[in-house]
């Protein structure tokens, strides 16, 4: 195997990880509507104790996908986690209150009461779902920081990646990342709802009613903000790169350049098409029939179909992945950030036990589900 | 405040606070989730209620502290990123690789079979929830692992080379990061957990001897941590005699710190109780200390197993003198000229910057092979003072005082506790025991931290020995951020640790009050 196709072949595994996370994120779009669907206590018990059995699946995957990019593209993760450092700081901090608070929410003596504890989990699906949706897309609308390597030769400031003096926040108030924030964070309330309709059933024929009308309020608003970012990306301009002995030989400026990555690879753009039919297939027919539950299976396949083809236009095809505003020849690209073809190779084998990994918890789940 | 310290000293605390907090819930996670498996296997055995009631009693308990270990472990895995960037970058082609593989083959292996085993009683069967159990003991053994070795790797690198032209480690081979001071670190670990998670057992069960509640249930699960963790400290003792022995020949400068040894001898003894003189310096004439009782030979023996070993102290090491892989004396490079190769090794990558731009391939290949000479020093180039490349003793010497006799004094609390708890009248007649065992609760984390203390003070100021300072490894953010995300996580994470000591306090409390143990039919 070359190193251009570990490259390759990593990254189709991050975007499969992230594709797999934005669904799972669902977990978080349930308890975004703790107050708004639980309007009772009982009911927010009903929405915790669905969600409650998959939130550790979530946190798996981010956790996964942070260590997957940190050993397949070290440069990202030390230019970007260092560099946009309060948007991961608070991204962290969300999940932080959510880890303790399923278990710690119900049980006595848990010393703040259950209110804290819920609007732990409140903070953690809004804010966390926004600001990873703020850092998918730097992915394609960039951010201001420089790398240069011969800066590990100051001994004075020998920090080879520098970002802009706000460290993250002017990535969290730009208004083109905060639109696909905002269609992460309503993509996952729409699928927490279809989840919900999905593992509870209509024996609570209120709540059902409830989740339909909540899915199609949450799914409308979704698609707005994703057909906004949609003309936002392919109106974007981005970089084409070309590579040199793992650097960046040239950066040529492209109007139009996801776009492009689109059209000029079929498959890209057949996988995105899929995906968003798909999630519009399965809201509408989950709101506008009275007995269907099958439709977060539709939108969370459409999902993750959705979100890898954004990665591959991201990644794919000479593109930088993270442009940088301030200097374009130091954008980052599959290519230079990438680990040796050793450690590719190395992590190749080890990444041969994910479909098993994904076999028994599939095996576990339904073992799971059977009798309950 | 800004002033005082740096964004390099704020960035260490933040790290240190963060991995404190993880270490006070990982060890019972490793110790508590083996002593469950071993309690449902009993059960299924031989299908006793009274087993049953005593694995989910210590499970619940689990479960309340694996919430906020997983917690803190997020934060830890990413604060490489955050805060240590130039780190991530400068050996992300070897380090990250254990991190995704952890994620990869433990993390979703815990996830999966703990929601087994906390939600599957009545849904999957008997068996099947015992594996999962077992699974989930086995994961979480398993991310120790690999974060160990990663952790190992950082105190002796190994399996990887120096690319000029991307001007980063790369990994050369995989397998070496398996050394033997990789594997003696997971094992101290993981085995150092079963005695803490032993001690919780029967500390959490004398508070019910105390309060005169379900006696034979306290009982029974003293029995169990006792032999648990006895064996783990027994298996603790032995891997940390092993590490010892590891660090003498590789960080000869941590073991010394961990002595507050300046100049060492032949048959060098070991400090039993000692004041480190505040005055001595590496470079003057001063006491080491200002009173001490030794125990002859002590250190040669731990540091090679040979009572006639020399143990080079931090002035000799400063000068060059140090042991190798064989336990024989060497005079090899000392610090002033370390720092000396190490500002030429980077001259000579300088060098080969300049060429590689230049397109000088014959320039390049020259610089590289003079860079290969020194690169070994390459670290020492960010000091201006051999001063800088010592750790501070003080916090080393102590702590590793502190770890040593509460590990022997545990060793003894396991071996009385076995005595008192099979001769039927003496658990019963000596309360004085339920409250010494409870007391030893929470100096057994106390012992636990303290080893880590030695572990990682004792080798600054390296990120990575020898070739990466901490100073170097930062990321570009300005301090007043950092001060403010250290007291976040301080904040938070001590509220959680109060919720979750209360939530035990509490549950136990309600538990033991139920009847937790019934009689069995003859």
């Amino acid at each position: 195997m070359t190193l251009e196709y570990l490259q390759n072949y990593w990254w189709l595994l991050i975007s499969v990880l992230g594709g797999i996370l934005v669904f799972l994120l669902m977990v978080q779009g349930g308890q975004t509507l703790l107050y708004s669907l639980g309007t009772t206590e009982e009911r927010r018990d009903k929405i915790i104790g669905a969600m409650g059995s998959k939130w550790e699946l979530t946190f798996t995957t981010l956790v996964t996908f942070g260590g997957a990019f940190f050993a397949s593209f070290p440069l990202y993760y030390s230019t970007c986690f260092g560099g946009a450092y309060w948007l991961w700081i608070l991204i962290l901090f969300s999940f932080v209150l959510q880890a303790v608070s399923y278990e710690y929410r119900r049980k006595k003596g848990n010393v703040y009461g259950t209110r804290t504890y819920d609007a732990f989990l409140f903070i953690n699906g809004s804010v966390g779902t926004i600001l990873l949706g703020v850092a998918v897309a730097m992915f394609f609308f960039g951010a201001e920081f420089t790398v240069n390597r011969d800066n590990i030769l100051s001994g004075q400031a020998p920090v080879i990646s520098q970002w802009a003096s706000t460290h993250g926040f002017e990535a969290i108030f730009n208004a083109r990342n905060l639109v696909l924030g905002v269609a992460v964070l309503f993509l996952a309330c729409m699928q927490a709802c279809l989840y919900m309709m999905n593992r509870l059933g209509d024996s609570d024929g209120d709540f059902f009613i409830t989740l339909r009308r909540m899915a199609f309020v949450t799914g409308s608003i979704f698609v707005i903000f994703f057909l906004v970012f949609l003309a936002l990306l392919f109106t974007a301009t981005g970089y084409e790169v070309l590579t040199a002995d793992g650097r960046n030989a040239s950066v040529v400026e492209m109007p139009y350049k996801y776009f492009h990555n689109m059209t000029s690879n079929w498959w890209e753009l057949a996988t995105l098409l899929l995906g968003v039919v798909l999630v519009l297939y399965g809201l509408i027919r989950s709101v506008f029939s009275k007995c269907f539950t099958s439709g977060i299976w539709f939108t969370g396949f459409g999902t993750f179909l959705a979100v890898i083809s954004l990665f591959w236009a991201a990644g794919y095809g000479n593109t930088a992945f993270l442009p940088s505003l301030t200097d374009p020849m130091s954008s980052l690209t599959i290519r230079n950030a990438s680990s040796t073809e050793f450690t590719l190779t190395a992590m190749s084998y080890a990444s041969l036990f994910i479909p098993f990994v994904l076999a028994y918890i599939w095996y576990v789940w339904r073992q799971m589900d059977k009798k309950d | 405040m800004e002033n005082l310290m740096s964004v390099v000293e704020w960035s260490r605390l933040q790290f240190a606070i963060t991995a404190i907090y993880h270490w006070l819930f990982v060890p019972l996670t490793l110790g508590l989730s083996v002593i469950v498996a071993i309690m449902e296997s009993a059960y299924l055995r031989t299908k006793s209620e009274n087993w049953l009631r005593a694995t989910k009693f210590w499970m619940t308990l689990f479960g309340i502290n694996f919430a906020i270990g997983v917690a803190t472990g997020l934060i830890l895995e990413f604060e490489f990123g955050t805060n240590w960037s130039n780190y991530s970058w400068f050996v992300g082609d070897i380090f990250g690789a254990p991190l995704a593989i952890e994620g990869i083959l433990a993390f979703f292996m815990e996830a999966t079979f703990g929601a087994v085993m906390f939600f599957g009683w009545n849904k999957v069967s008997p068996r099947f929830h015992l594996a999962s159990t077992w699974l989930t003991a086995i994961g979480a053994s398993i991310s120790a692992l690999w974060i160990l070795v990663a952790n190992a790797w950082m105190q002796y690198p190994v399996g990887m080379e120096f690319d000029p032209a991307q001007m980063r480690n790369v990994m050369t081979d995989f397998w070496a990061l398996f050394s033997g001071i990789a594997v003696n670190k997971f094992f101290h670990a993981v085995f150092s957990g079963w005695a803490l998670a032993g001690v919780f057992v029967i500390g959490v069960s004398c508070y019910m001897l105390w309060r005169r509640r379900n006696r034979d249930f306290a009982v029974n699960s003293i029995k169990v941590g006792a032999w648990f963790g006895l064996i783990g400290l027994l298996l603790t003792m032995y891997t940390g005699d092993g590490s010892a022995v590891q660090v003498a020949r590789h960080q000869p400068m941590k073991l010394a710190a961990m002595e507050g040894l300046y100049h060492g001898h032949v048959g060098q003894s070991l400090t039993g109780v000692a004041m480190l003189n505040p005055d001595k310096e590496w470079n003057n004439e001063e006491d080491e200390y200002l009173f001490e009782v030794s125990i002859p030979y002590g250190l040669s023996i731990l540091a090679n197993h040979d009572p006639n070993t020399f143990v080079p102290g931090i002035s000799d090491i400063v000068e060059g003198f140090s042991i190798n892989a064989d336990g024989d004396t060497i005079n090899t490079v000392s610090y002033a000229e370390r720092i000396e190769r190490g500002k030429l090794a980077q001259k000579s990558l300088a060098d080969y910057d300049a060429a590689r731009k230049a397109g000088d391939k014959a320039a390049m290949e020259a610089a590289q092979k003079e860079l290969s000479v020194n690169y070994p020093y390459f670290g020492y180039a960010y000091f201006d003072s051999v001063e800088e490349a010592i750790p501070p003793v003080g916090l080393t010497f102590t702590m590793f005082r502190v770890m040593v006799v509460l590990g022997s004094y545990f060793l003894l609390f396991f071996v009385v506790t076995l005595f008192f708890v099979y001769r039927r009248d003496l658990i019963d007649r000596f309360r004085w025991f339920y409250m010494a065992a409870m007391v030893s609760v929470p100096f057994m984390w106390i012992c636990s931290e303290a080893g880590w203390a030695v572990a990682e003070v004792g080798r600054q100021p390296w990120a990575i020995q020898d070739l990466l300072p901490t100073c170097a490894a930062i990321s570009d953010i300005p301090v007043s951020s950092v001060i403010t995300t250290f007291w976040m996580f301080a904040v938070v994470f001590t509220l959680l640790l109060v919720a979750e000591v209360s939530i035990m306090c509490r549950y136990v409390e309600k538990r033991s009050k139920e009847q937790l143990y019934t009689p069995e039919k003859a």
